[in-house]
């Protein structure tokens, strides 16, 4: 997985695995490509490690409290304890929280990536009247925020009877999400060529069947990155779960870490574990779309 | 027999492609109807019922003296409120030292994991983690860090750095800055991400071109990877002001908007007038506010930049 990042945008002289060792002399790159390629070593190193040091040190912190004992002051984690845990998940019910994530997170994800391909497809292969006056409301909703939304939203949801239900969340992350999740999925249906899928019209296959056979196969990285992006999105985002659920057993786990950070005694082991258990998931999706994170953003995010 | 086949449907096929059959033409419509929708109801509707909410006084927990407003909720803003001036400040003065900093950061970030070198990989993936942290996730672990009794500030104590028992998020001289600092955090691999996905299209020639012709990297930074960015920095920058500007997420759960509302944006304090204070009717007059602002931000940055005009 890492090595495909690394091969990325990579001169083809240069190997995809990383060498264990500095290259030896037999190895020296010709002289003339030094000019433009090759810097200082020691100018990439050492503000590349002086940053990881400021992006490593906070989740190092995060685990060492989370893992060491009560009132042990070491730097070291060391004898582990999951007692901390063991309290968040039962007597915080962060069992619940991270279960109703778990539905929130998978709800939006399944409901963006359907709405976001029927329509991204539609922006990818046919001309209609509005479509022009479509593509500029979802680039305008980009500026339009949650936050700003949160009065009408929910005075809405308050008319539809779901306050307290986690569709009202679902339904909020979705539409949030959809703008930016339909412009890049249009973009990937744009890279793959058309002359595919006419190929398979002529041999008898209905739109919907070309669809399914040849186009959707070679969208699957695509739509992996979108829909992991919605996924984590509606994971982590807070703010519409705090407002519109407000009977503790349907909350989420952020607000679940927020009311761990606004008692009164805070009770830093648990907050830690807390915190991991909400990293967790987070992690697992990251380090399955690495990947296609850089390609995915070129491919739709920047060039909009 | 799929020859024949082939030959059979070959008509239609073609119908299809020009999109002049019925079906195709109803077809696109169908495909973005249920995004459409969704949009009309929860993002259009949402935002005129702001406007329609904002003309009028909304209070839940005072309905004897709902109704009709006109313009008095926006003049209790720019005439009465003086949290309403002091919160636009600090608007203004995150937005401007977040995107700045995380602008300059990330473009030497972004520069460096681009270069080739040994361990590369593990390194793109380790400087770009804290990018998939939320908010609250970030406000967790900054938490813990700036914890006055068990925080860094002791164990840097302990080798005569600073005092015990300093807590930089309740002085208002440096709960700005601890705020700046944990915010950079996240925000920073985001941005670097962004430029990195465009730094890898600029083509490789270019570079050994300008070598040749004798350009040392300064000049070949200051004339071949700049203007090749511009554009991405520019829509980056833009989409990042909005979204520094809307986030509430780190700054409700960090300070709370204080200490003595210090840290209050103007979403924050929506955020407070509405869900907690229960006044829509000004909460909708502040939204306004800010959809105004936004929109005349954007549009002169867009301007001054000379974004999407002709660039011939």
């Amino acid at each position: 997985m890492t090595a495909a990042l690394a091969e990325q945008g990579t001169p083809a002289r240069v190997p995809a695995q990383d060498p264990p060792a500095p290259p030896a002399t037999p190895r020296r790159r010709p002289r003339r490509e030094r000019a433009f390629d090759d810097v200082p070593r020691w100018q990439i190193y050492l503000p590349l490690a002086l940053y990881l040091l400021f992006t490593l040190v906070p989740f190092y912190w995060m685990l060492l409290f989370a893992v060491r004992p009560a009132g042990s002051t070491s730097l070291v984690p060391w004898p582990v304890t999951t007692a901390h845990f063991e309290k968040v998940w039962n007597e915080r019910s962060f069992g619940i929280f991270f279960q109703n994530s778990m539905i929130v997170g998978v709800a939006t994800l399944v409901a963006t990536t359907t709405v976001a391909l029927a329509g991204g497809y539609a922006l990818a292969r046919f001309d209609f009247r509005i479509k022009n006056a479509f593509m500029l409301a979802l680039l305008c909703s980009q500026f339009i925020p949650g936050a700003l939304m949160l009065v009408p939203l929910f005075e809405i949801f308050r008319n539809l009877q779901m306050i307290n239900s986690l569709g009202s969340v679902v339904i909020a992350e979705t539409v949030f999400q959809l703008p930016l999740s339909m412009i890049l999925i249009s973009g990937f249906i744009k890279n793959v060529p058309v002359s595919l899928e006419e190929a398979a019209w002529v041999d008898g296959c209905s739109r919907m069947r070309a669809f399914r056979a040849v186009v959707l196969p070679l969208l699957r990285p695509g739509l992996v990155a979108v829909g992991s992006f919605a996924f984590v999105h509606s994971w982590n985002h807070f703010l519409f779960a705090l407002m519109f659920l407000s009977e503790q057993d349907k909350q989420t786990i952020p607000v679940g870490l927020n009311t761990l950070i606004g008692a009164d005694s805070v009770d830093l082991g648990a907050l830690a574990a807390g915190g991991v258990i909400a990293a967790v998931p987070v992690v697992i999706v990251f380090a399955f779309i690495q990947k296609w994170l850089i390609t995915g953003f070129s491919a739709g995010a920047v060039k909009g | 027999m799929a020859h024949a086949a082939a030959v059979a449907q070959q008509p239609r096929a073609g119908r299809r492609r020009t999109g002049t059959g019925a079906a195709p033409r109803r077809l696109p419509y169908l495909l973005i109807a249920p995004a459409g929708l969704l949009m009309l109801g929860f993002i259009a509707y949402p935002v005129l019922s702001v406007f329609y909410y904002s003309l009028r006084h909304y209070n839940v927990t005072k309905p004897w003296k709902n109704g009709y407003a006109g313009l008095e909720n926006y003049t209790r803003a720019f005439t009465e409120d003086p949290l309403f001036w002091s919160t636009l400040a600090f608007s203004a003065k995150w937005v401007v030292v977040q995107v700045g900093l995380q602008l300059a950061l990330g473009l030497v970030l972004a520069l460096l994991v681009n270069q080739t070198f040994v361990g590369r990989a593990v390194a793109r993936s380790l400087v770009f983690s804290p990018w998939a942290v939320s908010g609250v996730l970030t406000t967790t672990i900054w938490m813990l860090l700036y914890n006055p009794s068990t925080g860094m500030s002791r164990y840097l104590a302990d080798v005569g750095i600073g005092t015990y028992g300093t807590s930089v998020l309740s002085d208002t001289g440096t709960v700005f800055w601890a705020a700046v600092v944990a915010e950079l955090w996240r925000g920073v691999p985001f941005f670097a991400i962004l430029i990195l996905a465009d730094l890898q299209s600029i083509p490789k020639d270019l570079y050994e071109a300008a070598s040749v012709d004798g350009a040392n990297r300064m000049r070949q930074f200051l004339h071949i990877t700049l203007p090749h960015l511009k554009d991405a920095i520019i829509l980056s920058t833009l989409l990042r002001a909005v979204w520094e500007f809307n986030n509430v997420d780190l700054l409700y759960t960090l300070t709370g908007g204080g200490p003595a509302g210090v840290t209050t944006t103007l979403p924050l304090m929506i955020a407070n007038t509405g869900i907690e204070g229960h006044d829509f009717g000004y909460a909708s007059a502040l939204t306004t506010v800010a959809f105004v602002i936004l929109l005349f931000c954007s549009i002169l940055y867009l301007r001054l930049s000379k974004f999407g005009g002709d660039r011939s």
